[in-house]
């Protein structure tokens, strides 16, 4: 047997592990690598059909797709290009079919344009990018600086992905599982935003599959058997129609920001000081929020899951009550902006990000979160004044949190946000009526 | 219009009234052909490759189950004429488009319909591995040597020599290389089962092209691989001619793209056999 062989069989045990179901009182752990775990939970969750090329460092999951998928009878196609595997997933997604498409940021730059379609035609579809550091072709590290280009949306047009982000190998299997039900749920293309750290590493996981419900494919393209044939498209020349079409989209899309904001958070309840942050820069920051603690700071973590809706209540809920936040990245500092524009300004907000594949360390991310602490004030205990830029809600949504995952989870019920309540408002909004409001 | 024979509707002859002259329909709409007026420009070819579709769409039972997926270009609209489900491709990834159709519907027929544009300059990287692949798809490539949507710029397919609103002083080889014979390069590939051109010049040939597209849907249906018939359009518009003109000339286009059968495995691996 080559090493080649010996790597297989290795990796094939590890399947047959995964696959076995495990007794919940005792479950079993196993140490998984990333790529591979994600790929083994797409396909537990009912993944039909795949569609990749390769390129580092999410090469393990195409591999790992290119053994199991054929052997469970399911499609698996190595395309030619990013261009031609985004494309079959078009195909493929539009007569119903459950599918993914995985790879890394060079890679998700040639999906802009399939990805824009997809979201005009409404096509539900979990693209994984195991991001790298940029731009250009850039290195095989770990980054995070895909922000910009997948959460603000990927291609032209006014529409946005859905982008989840998670933080661990076990918390990537479960959100593989989410990302299909929500891309069903309101027909769009879903985004996971992993980085080279995620999809590289192994780490001990508890495999926890779920399989999606089916939905009923109502819109499907799958041969006009005894109907009237269906268009899967998104061209319309009639500029009204096509404005009709985008406000039916901005609907779905408010509906999506009141229902699917996900985030999680860690010493948030007595926190001073708060560490934004997402994914293996949340890693970092859990450890220096221990640390400081330990040097009695008190220190918070908040974690956004879903990057794409944006948890911009419960942030600038936690906003209010501390003294400052510091944003950790690997990047320059992309994420950055929706943490200010959550927080208004109520307090300062610093950023710390490393580039290019590297990782901030927590002595760095330490010592900034003290100087930051050092140059603010402490918010004041009482007697905010009408007008007072802090919106102090004790008890409101970020409160109670500690290392609790607040997904899915609408508004707090009897605690609106102000921009939430106006997002519910446009989720009402009659096409027609908006369609008129234009036009005034 | 076509020359080809229509089936007729047994209810069409009504036999069983000897009093009523015996009436036999010689031309009606296909079925598969939606009852509309098209937006494409007067003389233009894509009317007449809808209707041979939609005729063999009858006549092969293939209403309901085919799944095609149209291009960007003109056609694009095929999908309000032609009446099956229809997916809208990006430009040039049809053939991409339709291989994640054909490999998760394997009891579905997938027409691809394509442009020169389309199929020869941007999508060059899809048709070609989408056949390399032997994806079971049949492929209408149509073929007017220039893109026709945007205003007549030149396309790869474009003849030397022919002017266009970007080759205002003709397409000339130094400049702007040569004209792609795709299906004739398509057709080295072993998984393309057939390959053929036919064109539009007159009625005889245009039966003949609904020769070659019955072919390579049957192909398709009886499980072989890769079909393409690239069709020689006209567009008069983008060549700045009459209707008559524009289709006299597609005599000249031939010269540069041969008519026939380009390659049929189905057919060539028996007779091999015997050799």
């Amino acid at each position: 047997m080559t090493a080649l062989n010996g790597t297989l069989e290795r990796s094939r045990t590890v399947a047959e592990i995964s696959t076995t179901p495990t007794n919940p009182a005792a479950p079993e752990r196993v140490l998984w690598k990333g790529n591979e775990a994600m790929a083994e939970a797409a396909i537990q969750a009912g993944c039909d059909a795949y569609f990749g090329y390769p390129i580092t460092p999410q090469a393990e999951l195409l591999e790992w797709m290119a053994r199991r998928m054929p052997e469970l009878g399911r499609v698996f196609i190595q395309a030619e290009s990013e261009l031609g595997a985004i494309n079959m997933a078009l195909g493929a997604a539009a007569t119903g079919k459950r599918v993914l498409v995985t790879s890394s940021s060079p890679g998700i730059s040639l999906m802009a344009e399939a990805m824009s379609y997809m979201a005009g035609q409404q096509n539900p579809m979990v693209l994984i990018d195991v991001m790298r550091g940029g731009p250009g072709l850039g290195s095989i590290g770990p980054s995070q600086s895909d922000y910009f280009q997948l959460v603000k949306g990927h291609g032209h047009g006014d529409y946005k992905v859905p982008c989840l982000a998670p933080a661990s190998i076990s918390e990537a299997m479960a959100l593989v599982a989410d990302a299909f039900e929500i891309a069903e749920r309101y027909r769009t293309p879903v985004a996971i935003l992993a980085d080279g750290t995620l999809g590289q590493a192994m780490e001990p996981v508890v495999p926890a599959y779920r399989t999606p419900p089916r939905p009923t494919n109502d819109w499907v393209a799958d041969g006009a058997k005894g109907r009237a044939p269906r268009v899967v498209k998104s061209l319309d020349l009639q500029p009204e129609h096509l404005e009709r079409h985008n406000l039916e989209l901005q609907a779905k899309y408010r509906e999506i920001e009141a229902r699917e904001v996900r985030w999680a958070g860690e010493h948030l309840d007595d926190a001073e000081i708060v560490i934004v942050a997402y994914g293996t820069a949340a890693r970092v920051a859990r450890t220096v929020v221990e640390r400081a603690r330990e040097g009695g700071l008190r220190a918070g973590l908040f974690r956004p899951i879903s990057l794409w809706p944006f948890p911009t209540a419960a942030l600038r809920e936690v906003a209010g009550r501390v003294r400052a936040i510091l944003v950790v990245e690997l990047s320059a500092g992309q994420m950055v902006e929706d943490v200010r524009l959550a927080v208004e300004g109520v307090t300062p907000v610093a950023f710390h990000g490393r580039m290019g594949g590297m990782v901030p360390s927590p002595g760095d991310v330490l010592a900034q979160l003290r100087e930051l602490w050092a140059i603010t004030e402490p918010v004041p205990a009482t007697g905010h004044g009408p007008g007072h830029p802090r919106r102090h809600r004790p008890g409101a949504a970020a409160s109670g949190a500690r290392s609790a995952i607040g997904a899915p989870t609408a508004a707090p019920s009897g605690r609106t946000p102000r921009s939430t309540a106006i997002l519910d408002e446009l989720v009402e909004v009659d096409i027609a009526d908006a369609l008129t409001e234009v036009w005034r | 219009m076509t020359l080809t024979e229509q089936p007729i509707a047994a209810s069409a002859q009504p036999e069983a009234n000897p009093a009523a002259a015996p009436l036999r329909i010689l031309y009606q709409r296909p079925d598969a052909l939606m009852e509309k007026s098209t937006h494409y420009c007067p003389g233009c070819g894509h009317g007449i490759i809808h209707r041979l579709i939609a005729e063999l769409f009858d006549e092969l039972g293939l209403n309901e189950k085919t799944i095609s997926v149209a291009p960007v270009g003109c056609s694009v609209f095929a999908y309000d004429y032609i009446r099956t489900d229809w997916i809208e491709s990006p430009h040039g990834r049809a053939p991409a488009v339709a291989t994640g159709v054909r490999r998760t519907n394997p009891d579905k027929f997938v027409l691809v319909y394509q442009g020169d544009g389309d199929l020869a300059a941007i999508g060059t990287a899809e048709i070609i591995h989408a056949a390399a692949r032997g994806e079971r798809l049949t492929v209408v490539f149509v073929n007017n040597g220039i893109y026709g949507m945007t205003g007549g710029q030149m396309a790869p397919t474009t003849l030397l020599g022919q002017k266009s609103t970007s080759s205002p002083l003709g397409r000339e080889s130094g400049e702007h290389g040569f004209p792609i014979p795709i299906t004739e390069m398509l057709a080295i590939l072993p998984g393309v089962t057939y390959a053929a051109r036919g064109t539009l010049i007159e009625p005889s040939a245009i039966g003949k092209v609904k020769t070659m597209l019955k072919r390579a849907m049957q192909v398709q249906m009886t499980g072989g691989g890769f079909s393409i018939v690239e069709i020689l359009s006209n567009c008069p518009v983008g060549w700045n001619m009459t209707a008559p003109e524009s289709m006299a000339h597609l005599a000249q286009v031939a010269e540069t793209y041969p008519i026939g059968v380009i390659v049929d495995r189905q057919k060539a691996a028996p007779a091999a056999r015997e050799g």
